[in-house]
């Protein structure tokens, strides 16, 4: 491969016919090698399972909230149940899915791999992050079979400090333990990246999901612990009540808002930024052509993670913050659409001439930026003071951040998922129903989400069970929307299991994609790569624009293309 | 080796920084409620022990030149100086966490610990219990870094007797100290916070 001085035939030589070559998967067998492991891939695949798990249990109330409102009336659920259900799907999904969904599964399967390491810098820290995500989530889960909390996911003072029932002080220890994760792979990941790179591996021949996951571990170790502060100081007002966020006392319920989403706004980076990391890659492989305007890619991600917590404020337009504090905050708000933009045209830019293939992968990144487009766009509309005024606590902000959180974080794991797929297992999965799915998911998320636009700039309010019956036809398109939708996810769970023993062996580079993760074995040795490699060319060194011919006889050449 | 400690050097400082976040919430919050209610902050500040405070600053920048010490003693090889001046230090910290013991029972005993024990002095403003909740949640977090200190001072100390310590290998007494100075910085920011506001 062109990018390494390590002579590929040397190391992607099989050994000879019979002996199985050992690789970080069949190295050792039975749970406790798994439990005790070090190694960054399998920690990434404990990940795996367990953010996986989540989702569905998050998804699976997304199917209590939309059933109950395919109908006007609360005919399914209780007001209570209701409340508990969109609750706990926003605290699930949002804490225990979306925030370690791609650094905690793919950052640590690839990011050594990527810089040619041998592993994390503090592996045992690496596993640590594991249990205590596994001890929050636990804890979580048993707050949720108690009982349940129906704050909603953002716990908002005095409503959760002084009156709401149910368990939140068990769900905010949980949050709290599992902050700890996050704070623990970011950690690792910027020690990991300053530290560990491979010879002649300099910042500009990072790839770019690298220097996107480099600006998530700065979001991580920066904004993780304010949270951490603020459930500490709801769940100390609650059980003593002791005048920070009571009114009656002297406290101020707003301050909860900005300690609260000082953490939650950047929070949402953290769930677009590895996607956004995934994007680059992608796109890079599957238009073969050099991406274009890597470093500004490289410094928007940087850019993001920086204006990122600056925009707090536009969550409290109308709760009661300074007029010119809005202004700012507005301003600010919008600046973050300048480095987000500037990777959707880099990216539209690499298509141009290049030399596309519709593989499932790409299929999830077109998706990708249809709904990054417009969850981005609609942005601007809440990051406006007049407009926000108007569409605050509206379905239009749960259409928005959910095109954001569902529509970019989600495709781009998906896209992870089918892309790294043959490296991490290192079987193929049936090509035409990874499309297939892929699609399906694709219009389910816009009928699911797109009616949510509409119905909330119509007026209607979050977080209701009933609502006035002429939003019925648009919540009922929005429930068959999801219907559709989560039987697009259900499709890849099964055809991924299959492919774990029926499908194909990969090669090691099934996508003849550039970067160091695949110019070792599928899947690979422990210790990644037999010899540590030497860096000698720039990242994404794709043939480009040149004769299709030329490509074809790379092709021939492939794996072991030079 | 040298990798090795570069990247625990590296990881200890981001530690750190997300440490001064945590404790940033606090400060924040604590900065928000004085600028609003400059009485009550006034007030509460006259109910706290001034030489109680002050001793303890005193106490804990000695453990601060003690730790430095330590490290020095390590770098150079000279174990016995290095347990001593571990055992120094955590002698040290030993003394403020009961100080701090002193002065949080004699709050209880003046009803000054907020939540439904709490008792508002003659003439106080109402929101005397919101100075407090700051006093308990930031010197609260604050001991809780000694005595997370005090316990991995253990396991360090436990090092220097097995000798584990050289000039070639001294990274954790290093780290550690890093730790303890932060937690003696926090404390330099607490001190005139919570006890000499509106005092000239």
């Amino acid at each position: 491969m062109s990018s390494t001085s390590v002579d590929q035939g040397a190391v992607l030589e099989r050994p000879p016919r019979g002996s199985k070559p050992l690789n970080y998967l069949n190295i050792s067998h039975g749970l406790r090698s798994w439990l005790l492991t070090v190694d960054h891939k399998r920690i990434g695949i404990l990940y795996l399972i367990s953010v996986t798990l989540f989702f569905f249990l998050g998804g699976a109330m997304a199917v209590g909230i939309r059933l109950e409102l395919a109908s006007p009336q609360g005919d399914l659920l209780a007001a209570e149940t209701y409340n508990k259900l969109f609750t706990m799907h926003g605290v699930v999904m949002v804490f225990f899915f979306l925030i370690p969904s791609i650094p905690a599964v793919f950052g640590n399967f690839l990011v050594p791999m990527m810089i040619g390491a041998r592993d994390v810098a503090f592996p045992k820290l690496n596993l640590l992050s594991w249990y205590v995500f596994i001890t929050g989530g636990t804890l979580t889960l048993i707050a949720m079979v108690a009982g349940g909390v129906d704050t909603g996911w953002t716990f908002y003072a005095p409503y959760s400090t002084t009156y709401a029932n149910g368990w939140v002080v068990l769900t905010g220890v949980g949050i709290f333990i599992t902050g700890f994760s996050s704070i623990l792979t970011g950690l690792n990941f910027i020690v990991t990246i300053h530290k560990m790179r491979a010879p002649g591996l300099t910042w500009f021949k990072l790839p770019l999901f690298i220097w996107s996951h480099y600006a998530t571990a700065l979001i991580m170790i920066l904004g993780t612990p304010v949270i951490a502060i603020t459930v500490l100081l709801v769940a100390v007002e609650r059980l003593f009540r002791i005048g920070i966020f009571d009114p009656a006392l002297g406290g101020d319920p707003v301050l909860f808002q900005h300690l609260f989403w000082f953490y939650s706004h950047p929070a949402v980076y953290i769930m677009i930024l590895p996607s956004m990391g995934v994007m680059s890659e992608l796109v890079t492989c599957f238009s073969r052509k050099r991406v274009f305007g890597y470093k500004f890619i490289a410094f928007s991600s940087l850019a993001i993670a920086v204006l990122g917590f600056l925009v707090w404020g536009h969550h409290m337009f109308v709760s009661s913050q300074s007029i010119y504090a809005g202004m700012v905050f507005s301003v600010l708000s919008m600046l973050v659409a300048i480095p987000s933009a500037v990777k959707a045209f880099n990216w539209t830019a690499t298509l141009y001439k290049g030399s596309v293939s519709y593989q499932a992968p790409m299929i999830y990144a077109f998706g990708f930026l249809g709904l990054f487009l417009i969850g981005g766009l609609t942005g601007l509309f809440l990051s406006t003071l007049g407009t926000d005024v108007h569409l605050h606590d509206t379905y239009f902000v749960v259409a928005h951040f959910h095109f954001i959180m569902v529509g970019g974080a989600i495709m781009g794991y998906l896209g992870a998922i089918h892309f790294w797929w043959p490296k991490m297992t290192g079987r193929m999965y049936s090509e035409g129903w990874a499309r297939f799915a892929a699609l399906v998911i694709f219009i389910g998320f816009y009928l699911t989400f797109f009616p949510q636009f509409v119905v909330g700039y119509l007026g209607m309010p979050r977080r209701y069970h009933v609502y006035p019956e002429e939003f019925q036809i648009l919540n009922v398109l929005s429930t068959a929307g999801a219907s559709i939708l989560g039987a697009g996810y259900l499709i890849p769970m099964v055809y991924l299991m299959v492919s774990l023993f029926k499908g194909k062996k990969a090669s090691p580079n099934p996508w003849d994609a550039k970067g160091l993760e695949w110019q070792t074995p599928s899947p690979p040795p422990t210790e990644n790569f037999p010899v540590t490699p030497v860096v000698t060319e720039n990242p994404y060194n794709y043939p480009g624009m040149e004769d299709e011919r030329d490509r074809e006889a790379d092709r021939e050449h492939a794996p072991a293309s030079a | 080796m040298g990798q090795q400690k570069e990247a625990a050097t590296l990881g200890m400082w981001a530690f750190l920084v997300t440490e001064i976040m945590f404790f940033g919430g606090l400060f924040v919050g604590y900065g928000v409620y004085r600028f609003m209610y400059p009485e009550a902050f006034h007030f509460g500040s006259h109910e706290l022990d001034i030489q109680l405070g002050a001793f303890n600053t005193g106490v804990l920048i000695a453990s601060s030149l003690t730790m430095a010490l330590a490290v020095r003693a390590a770098q150079t090889s000279k174990k016995k100086l290095l347990i001593i001046f571990l055992a120094a230090t955590f002698v040290l910290g030993a003394i403020f966490l009961g100080v701090k013991v002193v002065e949080y029972s004699s709050k209880w005993d003046h009803h000054l610990v907020p939540g439904s024990h709490f008792q508002r002095p003659e003439g106080a403003p109402v929101q005397l219990q919101v100075f407090f909740a700051f006093y308990f949640m930031m010197t609260g977090m604050h001991a809780l870094h000694m005595i997370i200190g005090a316990g991995l001072m253990i396991w360090v100390l436990y090092g220097a007797v097995k000798n584990r310590y050289h000039s070639n290998y001294y990274a954790p007494v290093e780290m550690f100290g890093l730790y303890w100075h932060f937690v003696d910085i926090v404390w330099i920011f607490l001190f005139p916070l919570l006890y000499l506001i509106g005092r000239h």
